[in-house]
């Protein structure tokens, strides 16, 4: 009897320090997204949403140059990242007994831990010396981080199809790529689309690599070999000025970053809950 | 009785999986519109040899396969053999009921037309709903064709499989241990319709259930170990076995 009681107290006091423990973990999280809201939202406004950046001295402006630019630069590292992320998913998961895929596995965990800036001197290495400072260089390296995560969330997703539905499948007298394509992919899309939409919200919230292959830009998107402006780089750039209004402007790009990444993560619980209806 | 044709004329036939000699040279010759059965303990090789018929039992890695299998004469092992085309030619159902999980009822049955490349409408309804009727599940489905095939119960899932492997119209049913899921009132609706199937395709069952066995099957195959131990009608081999084994497995004396 005494040993139940010692156990009552044990499992109270655990679940306890699991409350604090948790609590802990979000006090951070609830102190940044309330202090970025409470700076930010009194900077946004329709000026901010369609203006360019200012120039110094000169009152108003916005990040509108910013946004376009990150989501240009987002897009087209999703184009490279997405399709060959997606292949090489598929093929890890449906050819994972040829000798080649657990290098290639191996090979890709790595790569999904390489610091971010790594990545970002490579590309400067590569495509910068070559083009310049570019919205193609800062593309490049946020696809090579892209494509590890996708990588990684295809192959598990695509695994988590019974394989008593691909055999259903290839027994009907499908052929082998048309079970993967029609029955396989469709029966993982929801856990590989989750596993874009993190990617992307990942890449759209990195600065390093685009800090050293993006470049400094005030205006507009001018075309793919000239750098462009971006959210991250605003941040960072109009935080460290001594003007006061482009601070608020750093305050208002965290908030609209904040917002994006805050929103796909929503778009992905979404998705994914409907799952198990 | 007059010419009696054979479906399949299984020759040497030996499967491995590894280094693992899962059958051990099986000679057997299955009839044409009749139902043979294929009993055995655990792991006696059964369901490798029915996967051997469709060539399933080469998709997992590492297995291998040597003899020949003539379905309509013709060696499915031959190098010009296509395993695609000759599993069209063949319905399989699987132990546990396996319907698309994505898709609706509707979709599960027509899956097997739709995903090599047809769709005229007409002609898939008028598939789907054969297929179902011979299935005996149309009438309890015939309002939710567009419900999912996971949301049916485990017994109407499995006829959902075979009026799926049938809207193929194949020439042969294989089916592996189709029942060992399902409760004893499921298990007797899909033993009838194996009867009724029996009337126009050729049809395999795997069972370890030696009662299924003597209830649905015309012949039947003993397999113990990876060999073939004794073939014949149903009747024989459980009223007058031939071999001690046979006769000691079917009076469960080890199994």
């Amino acid at each position: 009897m005494a040993h139940y009681t010692v156990r009552k107290i044990v499992d109270r006091s655990m679940r306890i320090l699991a409350y604090f423990a948790l609590i802990a973990a979000l006090i951070p999280l609830f102190s940044i997204l309330g202090e970025v809201i409470l700076k930010g939202a009194s900077s946004i406004n329709i000026d901010f949403l369609t203006q360019p950046s200012p120039t110094v001295g000169e009152a108003g402006g916005g990040v509108a140059n910013a946004i376009q630019g990150t989501l240009i630069t987002v897009g087209l590292a999703s184009l490279i990242g997405v399709p060959l992320g997606l292949v090489s998913g598929i093929f890890l998961s449906e050819y994972s007994e040829a000798k080649i895929s657990s290098p290639i596995r191996f090979f890709n965990d790595v790569l999904s831990g390489f610091p971010s800036i790594v990545v970002g001197i490579f590309s400067y290495a590569l495509i910068v010396r070559a083009i310049g400072f570019s919205v193609t260089a800062a593309a490049f390296a946020l696809a090579i981080i892209m494509t590890p995560i996708v990588t990684r969330t295809t192959e598990e997703a695509m695994k988590l199809v019974p394989a008593t539905v691909r055999e259903a499948a290839i027994a009907l007298g499908v052929p082998l790529w048309r079970t993967i394509v029609s029955v396989v992919l469709s029966g993982a899309k929801k856990g590989i689309a989750t596993g874009i939409l993190l990617a992307l919200a990942r890449i759209a919230g990195e600065s390093a690599p685009v800090l050293v292959t993006m470049g400094y830009w005030r205006w507009w998107f001018a075309g793919l070999n000239q750098p462009a402006a971006n959210l991250t780089l605003n941040i960072y750039i109009f935080a460290i000025s001594p003007f006061e209004n482009w601070q608020a402007l750093a305050w208002g790009s965290a908030l609209v970053l904040v917002m994006f990444i805050l929103g796909i993560n929503i778009i992905v619980r979404a998705a994914t809950r409907e799952k198990y209806k | 009785m007059t010419h009696m044709s054979y479906k399949f004329e299984i020759e040497n036939l030996n499967a491995w999986f590894g280094s693992k000699h899962v059958l051990n040279n099986i000679s057997i010759k299955i009839r044409e519109k009749a139902v043979t059965a294929v009993i055995g303990p655990s792991g006696c090789g059964k369901t490798t040899l029915i996967r051997c018929l469709n060539r399933m039992h080469e998709i997992v890695p590492n297995a291998r396969v040597s003899g020949k299998v003539l379905f309509n004469g013709i060696d499915i092992y031959n190098e010009d053999a296509d395993p695609v085309q000759i599993r069209r030619k063949m319905g399989m159902v699987f132990q546990k009921p396996n319907p698309f999980p994505m898709m609706s009822i509707y979709d599960n049955v027509a899956a097997g037309l739709k995903l090599n490349g047809i769709r005229d409408k007409k002609r898939l309804d008028e598939v789907v709903e054969r297929s179902l009727k011979m299935a005996i599940l149309w009438d309890e489905v015939k309002d939710d064709m567009d419900k999912s095939g996971a949301s049916l119960s485990g017994g109407q899932q499995q006829r959902l499989c075979i009026a799926r492997a049938l809207a193929v119209e194949p020439e042969v049913m294989l089916m592996d241990e189709p029942c060992s899921a399902l409760d004893p009132i499921a298990t007797a609706k899909i033993e009838t319709l194996i009867r009724m199937l029996a009337e126009d395709y050729t049809v395999v069952i795997v069972t370890h259930n030696m009662q299924q066995a003597a209830r649905v099957s015309d012949f039947t195959a003993f397999l113990y170990l990876g060999e073939l131990i004794e073939y014949g009608s149903t009747k024989d081999l459980f009223e007058n076995p031939k071999n001690e084994l046979t006769e000691k497995y079917i009076t469960g004396q080890f199994g």
